[in-house]
């Protein structure tokens, strides 16, 4: 049995470890996971880094509270570059939330079991980055409040209809909707927890609690086949969501006639791009987790090596992109993408774009040895640079082209403010809080599927 | 004496072999009105007691159906007829640019009408249950199998429907009060 903070031991050359434990029980599984939640001792840990995100937060709300008092001013946005951190980082975010629905849903429908103990803390992973991309394009708008009637179809009396043959609206519409879907999936998959914890709860107010989240659920066979119905269809369902969501955001970019922006190949190379850093950021959140909570009986190296495979396999897709995007450039003879192409490689921002290549491209090969994928904090390493890769390449992408398009008299330059940084930074703790907030009250792994998951949870015949 | 009327009778199994052995047995007796307890899905129980279709899939085909009507008739209405704009030249009714809106209406459609269908059919929430007045019931949701045997079947009688339970060696058989 694993306890807090041990350190894994590397099976032997050949011998692949397994996705659950050995020794496990209906009983242990269940006590050990809803333990996390169940317990009266909050771990030290977990106060601490709820009370440096908290001062985070603050800090995130003070430049808000700002920001909408003076307005988008105070960013470093200005004409040529109009679209700035906002935007950057709202695509950064988005492209982070993707690696849940396709743990959930692709992987569910793909039949890898090993999907099942990471899946739950993937979704509610995605519903958090989802939340803090949605801030930036409300804030963006200056007047958050106005925003509701530019974005959504909304009667008024004034009779002004959003405009849907552009691609943002369909950007509304995608990122709403994946928002509930992600939700409902999520929400669905905790129901028969919220029962089982209903049932194991200690005291009167905590079984109330759960017991109106579980809803009365008792794990009768009619329920759970209706269930599992409506699981998969919610999975196949959003399989083709979760490809068209970064689609969209990608059209955002392509539908333009920007150089640089104005390409075909955008949707995979954003959707590939996105499941990359989401595989990343569920990394940095496994790692510290099995080890805070010791649980590396459910999180094996299985699963991280599992992850850091398909790591390496997105990260060859996002290597391809940026060829055929400079090759495309260059093919095309067109003066102004080859202007792009010159700009990146020689330009004033081009130290972001080797940067990228470097942390994108060349560091995230170390993921061919296996020594690399078995090694919790190498791999955590190797997790914190590919996102910080995806930051950049959202930054080129929008800052880059955006910054010299077609006339050089309107050419110029962008510089983030401390405004933005502050609103960018506030982000990771808003999104660290929620974390932290959802493993102290909900179980990050799903306890029903991981009982499904044992050898004699099978019927024999 | 006349008797409280019971729900039904729990027969209690250690492992989803046995649970399902015995689902098997009793909807091979007669028996219809019964229901498993188990603590994750387990198909071979629901197709024993024979609860293996379901009307989810229908229900998701209509919210897929309407969510993806809404959303078209929703770009038509404001494009063609209450707020045309000419954008470039393009027509009022432009299709191609409507899809993406469209397909995500009918992916939202689906999705609310996958969940609140399928908690609808299962009529949740449910606030109280019987089954939940049977003793070692929390264990449901943790490592152990039900069966439930209710009195509203017609062949349900205390005493035999107890003798069939027993001829499934469960750990332990309880009556279940209303």
């Amino acid at each position: 049995m694993a306890t807090l903070g041990q350190i894994d031991v590397r099976p032997p050359k050949g011998v692949r470890p397994p996705i659950i434990g050995p020794g496990q029980t209906f009983g242990t599984v269940t006590d050990r996971i809803a333990g996390i939640v169940l317990t009266k001792h909050t771990p030290v840990f977990w106060i601490l880094v709820v009370a440096l995100c908290l001062a985070i937060f603050g800090m995130f709300n003070t430049a808000v509270g700002y920001l909408l008092f003076k307005g988008v001013g105070i960013w470093g946005i200005n004409i040529p570059v109009g679209w700035g951190f906002a935007i950057v980082n709202f695509v950064w975010w988005i492209g982070i939330g993707h690696a849940g629905t396709l743990i959930s849903a692709i992987l569910l429908l793909f039949k890898q079991g090993w999907r099942t103990s990471i899946n739950r803390f993937a979704e509610a992973m995605t519903i958090f980055a989802v939340m803090q991309a949605g801030l930036f394009p409300l804030l963006h708008t200056g007047r958050p409040w106005l925003a509701a009637y530019w974005l959504f179809p909304i009667p008024l009396t004034m009779g002004v209809w959003p405009q849907f043959r552009s691609p943002l609206i369909w950007d509304v519409f995608a990122v709403s909707t994946y928002f509930t879907v992600s939700f409902l999936f999520w929400g669905i998959g905790l129901i028969p927890d919220f029962a089982n914890l209903r049932d194991s709860a200690k005291t009167l107010v905590v079984r109330r609690i759960y017991g109106m989240l579980a809803m009365g659920w008792r794990g009768s066979a009619r329920h759970w086949n209706r269930y599992e119905t409506a699981y998969m269809l919610l999975a196949g369902l959003a399989t083709p969501l979760v490809l068209s969501v970064h689609s969209v955001v990608s059209l955002d970019f392509a539908v333009s006639v920007v150089p640089g922006w104005h390409t075909t190949f955008f949707p995979p190379y954003f959707v590939a791009g996105a499941i990359y850093s989401g595989f990343a950021m569920v990394l940095m959140l496994a790692i510290p987790f099995r080890y805070l909570y010791g649980m590396q009986d459910f999180i094996t190296l299985r699963h991280l090596q599992n992850c850091g495979k398909l790591m390496l396999a997105t990260g060859q897709i996002v290597a391809y992109s940026y060829a055929m995007e400079m090759f495309i450039g260059w093919y095309s003879n067109d003066r102004y993408e080859l202007a792009m192409v010159n700009n990146r490689l020689h330009g004033p921002y081009s130290h972001y774009y080797y940067m990228l290549i470097l942390c994108n491209i060349l560091i995230p090969q170390s993921l061919w040895f296996n020594s690399i994928r078995s090694t919790p904090w190498r791999l955590f390493v190797v997790s914190v640079v590919v996102n910080t890769g995806m930051w950049l390449e959202r930054f080129v992408i929008v800052v880059m082209s955006l910054q010299r398009d077609y006339i050089p008299t309107s050419w110029g330059m962008y510089w983030y403010t401390k405004w933005d940084m502050m609103i960018f930074v506030g982000t990771w703790g808003f999104f660290t809080l929620l974390f932290f907030i959802f493993i102290r009250v909900m179980p990050p792994i799903s306890i029903f599927e991981m009982r499904s998951l044992l050898p004699q949870a099978k019927v024999k015949e | 004496m006349t008797a409280a009327p019971i729900y039904g009778l729990m027969a209690e199994f250690e492992t989803p072999t046995e649970l399902v052995h015995a689902a098997k047995g009793a909807y091979d007796a007669g028996y219809r009105k019964m229901d498993t307890y188990t603590p994750y899905p387990l198909e071979e129980a629901a197709e024993a007691i024979g609860a293996h279709h379901n009307r989810v899939s229908l229900i998701v085909l209509v919210g897929a159906m309407l969510g993806m009507i809404g959303g078209y008739a929703l770009e038509y209405w404001v494009s063609v007829i209450n707020y045309p704009i000419n954008v470039g030249g393009k027509p009022f009714h432009s299709w191609p640019a409507f899809i993406p809106v469209t397909f995500e209406c009918a992916v939202l459609g689906a999705s609310l009408a996958a969940v609140f269908g399928m908690l609808a059919l299962n009529g949740l929430p449910q606030p109280y249950h019987p089954v939940f007045n049977s003793p070692n019931f929390v264990r449901a949701s943790r490592d152990r199998f039900f069966l439930c045997i209710e009195s509203q079947d017609p062949r349900f009688s205390v005493s035999d429907t107890r003798k069939l339970l027993e001829s499934f060696n469960p750990d332990e058989i309880t009556e279940v009060p209303y």
